[in-house]
């Protein structure tokens, strides 16, 4: 590796190891709680269904994932909101 | 002490599973204990070259399974090392050859006959690896420090614990301390962290590991090399003896030379 390029890994970059520790974290959740995509899928599905009573939603820019910190897991959404909704086109009662 | 069935195994191939058993069978031997060294990888036989016992080799574990031949026949005796015996796997038979009963009933008459029993396991989650951690007590899990290995090593825990494995311990192997310094290679923390199981040993990554596969020597006959005392290392705490890790830093990273060649990449 040339001056240069470790300079550049000294300051900014990411080490590799790093990286691959936080792949690792991410992956095993998905594979200890056993999720399958279409798990996921249905959850995404239902979630748009709750939400979509309340908030007008940009359901292709959903983001859905599992997201860890330290010694817990978290559900971690990012729903792009169009607008919310006039009181009475909201539903008296949730689902 | 009461005798011990130790299943040694990884998910991953290729990560060490039969070196560490062949350097453990061999240091526990040493140590006085009447020890069998069971190859669970039928049909991909290795544990024997390992060892250096291939030329030795009559029966195997399926001739014994099937009531073919008795197991003090098919034993073979290392002429090196008092106490060690090896169950060569088959060669020409596949897997299906045994089954989950047929292992266990191998497991009580080894348990008859011996202090310490390690079976290598094949690779792999099905039944190779099943009918290798069946009749065993405890399991030794090998893994590397990379991404792939730990991640099958996680889901070989999983499984172990399902089968009431216990104690289930990890050996981490190939490390490169180099490598773990300048931040390019998962440390034994982060391994820890992850799994979060009870670590038995870390074994450097190692030429010599590699020259006594070549001749059929275990490091752990004698080697003075730093993988051979990890390994013997890791013989002492299956015993209950506690011994600290090793330093792995390789000689050539110490001191002002070491420095000046890490500082300047060499
Ligand atoms: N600590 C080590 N240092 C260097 N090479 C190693 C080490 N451990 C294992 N190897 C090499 O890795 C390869 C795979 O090891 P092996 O014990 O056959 O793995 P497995 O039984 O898990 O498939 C072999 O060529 C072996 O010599
Ligand atoms: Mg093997």
């Amino acid at each position: 590796m040339n001056f240069l390029a470790r300079l550049f890994q000294l300051i900014g970059k990411e080490k590799s190891k790093e990286t691959a520790k936080k792949r690792l974290q991410l992956v095993l959740i998905h594979d200890r709680t056993d999720i399958s995509p279409e798990m996921m899928e249905n959850l995404r599905k239902d979630l748009i269904g709750v939400i979509s009573n309340y908030l007008d939603i940009e359901e292709e820019k959903i983001e859905l994932d599992f997201s860890k910190e330290e010694r817990s897991v978290a559900l971690v959404a990012s729903i792009p909101v169009k607008s919310v909704k006039r009181r009475a086109e909201r539903r008296a009662e949730p689902a | 002490m009461d005798p011990r069935i130790i299943v040694v195994t990884s998910g991953k191939g290729g990560v060490g599973k039969t070196t560490t058993t062949a350097n453990l069978a061999v240091a526990l031997a040493k140590a006085g204990y009447k020890t069998a060294a069971v190859d669970g990888d039928i049909g991909l036989r290795n544990l024997d070259v390992v060892l250096g016992l291939e030329n030795r080799i009559v029966f195997n574990l399926v001739d014994v399974v099937e009531g073919a031949c008795k197991l003090q026949k098919a034993m073979v005796r290392d002429k090196r090392v008092e106490n060690l015996f090896l169950l060569p796997a088959a060669q020409t038979r596949t897997k299906d050859a045994v089954s989950a009963e047929q292992m266990l009933k191998l497991c009580d008459e080894l348990r008859e006959n011996f202090d310490i029993t390690l079976i290598d396991s094949p690779a792999g989650i099905e039944q190779g690896f099943r009918n290798a951690a069946i009749g065993a007590d405890e399991a030794i899990v090998v893994t590397t420090p990379e991404v792939s290995a730990v991640r099958d090593a996680d889901r070989i825990i999983g499984m172990l614990e399902s089968m009431s494995k216990s104690p289930i311990r990890l050996v981490l192997n190939r490390l490169r301390p180099a490598m773990v310094k300048s931040g390019d290679m998962i440390d034994v923390k982060d391994v820890l962290d992850i799994l979060a199981i009870e670590l038995i040993g870390v074994i450097p990554d190692d030429t010599s590991v590699v020259i006594s596969t070549n001749k059929g020597e275990p490091l752990t006959l004698g080697d003075e090399s730093l993988a051979a005392k990890a390994f013997s290392n890791v013989a002492r705490r299956i015993l209950g003896e506690e011994v600290p890790l090793l330093d792995l830093d390789a000689p050539d990273q110490k001191g002002f030379f070491g420095f000046l060649r890490k500082a300047l990449g060499l």
